[in-house]
């Protein structure tokens, strides 16, 4: 019931000027240093099955502008919640979204449906929000490429194994492919397509 | 367990705090959808170093080439607890940088320096600061035209296929005939030079003097071009290579004279006139640098001279 769930949809940003520069700095941060990890939660108050932390980046993200991809199974609570807040459309079809989350870091969809971008605008490509239950720095995969010193280990719980070698294809594509923000209930970490991954 | 590596995250504190800003204006001065879309052509620029993003830049309150792209960055990027430079030519007192740390103070409530190491957010056209950055600052520049191969093909589809198949041969020519025609690579501003050894980026109109500072610096490196509607950055420790050729390699300016000031012989000097006696003397462009230095005891040979007092700062 349409009418009954926007009854009950909960908070979003308390004061989103503010709220959505900070929390903007945040995913800036981790874009441009990845595998540096930022503490994102308690921003909103999301339906359980969204983390606080994912729910930041959407509400600071999309938009109108930015068709949203939650999967066949997005509970409605869920789409509800952003669709009210964000504003956004949400679409079926993965190639059309411009953000997607997905719920559940262990059940992947094929991340290569997801909009790539094209080589004169490879900015067009899909940024995909995966949630995952642990991410642990100092140890796991290696990264290395822009942003990154020397080089970032982190060790993500809750992710499915096949993702690294996926998101390894992401980084040969380039300039082509997915970025992607990894997002536990309160802290996120980014992983855009020029990271190298090493398992 | 949180986990904070590298830069301290202020972002994240999860404070709110009540802005005492002008309340006719959104903080910030843009809409929030507009620096929602902004903020997605930055993340999407760091994503692809070097490649232009096309953003829908907004009319700001100034005439173009004013710095109207570097303000809509830093309108999406500055909050209340930042600490926010401006330079104009290397100056922290010229117009343009005065109006525009003005407008931020009062649209953001930003706290505003000139010194460098202090800064946390660097908003310039012309320059790098000569003090090395830290990892936790970010550039943000004002780009007048971002397009590097503009200078040898006018055509926006042509540009952008020539990026797309990575097709720079046409660079080299450019470079090359300033070699034919002059003996050396005789550009010397808006040096064109190749990101993560794959886009070919405009580094604005620094000086090719700044253009080895951008190679594997700490900070992140973010440019808006407000006319032409382009984003693009250089994140954090990226290789930033200038274009040149093995028997003409790449090489900064260097000056004879040091700074009449301080005495600096490292950092970017201005040749001033000063007199109808066409009297001159070289200054460091970068301004708190220069003051910087002559409060540490450093003294140029002309730095005792009277009438002087505007260019060494003082008020009259």
């Amino acid at each position: 019931m349409q009418e009954n769930a926007l009854n009950t949809v909960t908070p979003g940003l308390k004061n989103p000027a503010q709220d959505n520069q900070r929390i903007f700095r945040a995913i800036l941060l981790t874009m441009s240093r990845p595998g540096t990890v930022t503490v994102l939660g308690n921003w909103a108050e999301p339906p359980t099955a969204l983390y606080p932390a994912t729910a930041a980046v959407c509400l600071t993200l999309a938009d109108m502008d930015t068709p949203l991809w939650i999967g066949k199974n997005g509970p409605q609570d869920v789409q509800t919640y952003l669709r009210f807040h964000c504003g956004s459309p949400m679409v079926r079809k993965q190639e059309k979204a411009s953000f997607a989350v997905i719920l559940d870091g262990t059940d992947l969809p094929d991340l290569t449906l997801f909009n790539q971008g094209d080589l004169e605008y490879p900015d067009r490509s899909a940024t995909v929000i995966i949630q995952v239950k642990t991410i642990e720095v100092g140890r796991g995969v290696k990264l290395t490429g822009p942003g990154i010193k020397n080089e970032m280990q982190i060790e993500v719980g809750g992710l499915h194994p096949d993702f690294w070698q996926d998101f390894r294809q992401n980084n040969q594509n380039f300039p082509l492919g997915l970025d992607v923000i990894l997002a536990t209930p309160t802290e996120i970490v980014s992983l855009p397509r020029t990271v190298q991954v090493e398992v | 367990m949180n986990f904070i590596e590298g830069a301290p995250c202020r972002a994240a504190d999860a404070t709110h705090i009540q802005s005492t800003q002008e309340d006719e204006y959104n903080f910030g001065y843009l809409d929030e959808q507009t620096k929602r879309m902004i903020r997605r052509a930055i993340l999407k620029a760091i994503a692809i170093p070097g490649y232009q993003v096309p953003f829908a830049g907004r009319e700001m309150p100034m005439p173009y080439g004013w710095g109207t792209g570097g303000i809509q960055l830093s309108a999406s990027v500055l909050g209340s607890d930042d600490i926010f430079k401006v330079i104009d030519q290397g100056a922290d007192d010229t117009t343009n940088a005065v109006s525009i740390r003005k407008f931020f103070a009062r649209v953001t409530n930003v706290n505003t320096t000139e010194r460098t190491e202090e800064a946390s957010v660097i908003q310039t056209r012309h320059r790098i600061p000569e003090i090395p950055l830290s990892d936790d600052q970010i550039m943000i520049y004002q780009v007048p035209i971002p397009e590097p191969l503009r200078w040898v093909e006018a055509r926006e589809s042509e540009t952008r296929k020539m990026h797309a198949l990575e097709e720079y041969g046409v660079m080299h020519v450019q470079l090359y005939e300033d070699i034919a025609r002059h003996g050396r690579i005789a550009t010397n501003f808006m040096y064109p030079v190749k990101v993560n050894d794959r886009y070919i980026m405009s580094p604005s109109p620094i000086p090719k003097f700044d253009n080895p500072k951008l190679h594997m610096s700490p900070a992140l490196h973010i440019f808006g071009a407000g006319r032409e509607k382009r984003i693009y950055a250089v994140p954090p420790y990226t290789i930033v290579k200038s274009l040149d050729f093995e028997d003409h390699p790449f090489e900064v300016e260097s000056w004879d004279n040091c700074c009449g000031l301080c005495g600096a012989k490292d950092s970017y000097l201005d040749e001033v006139i000063l007199n109808n006696e066409g009297e001159r003397m070289f200054v460091c462009s970068d301004t708190d640098y220069c003051t910087h230095r002559r409060e540490q005891g450093h003294l140029g040979p002309m730095a005792a001279r009277e009438d002087i007092a505007e260019l060494k700062g003082e008020r009259a």
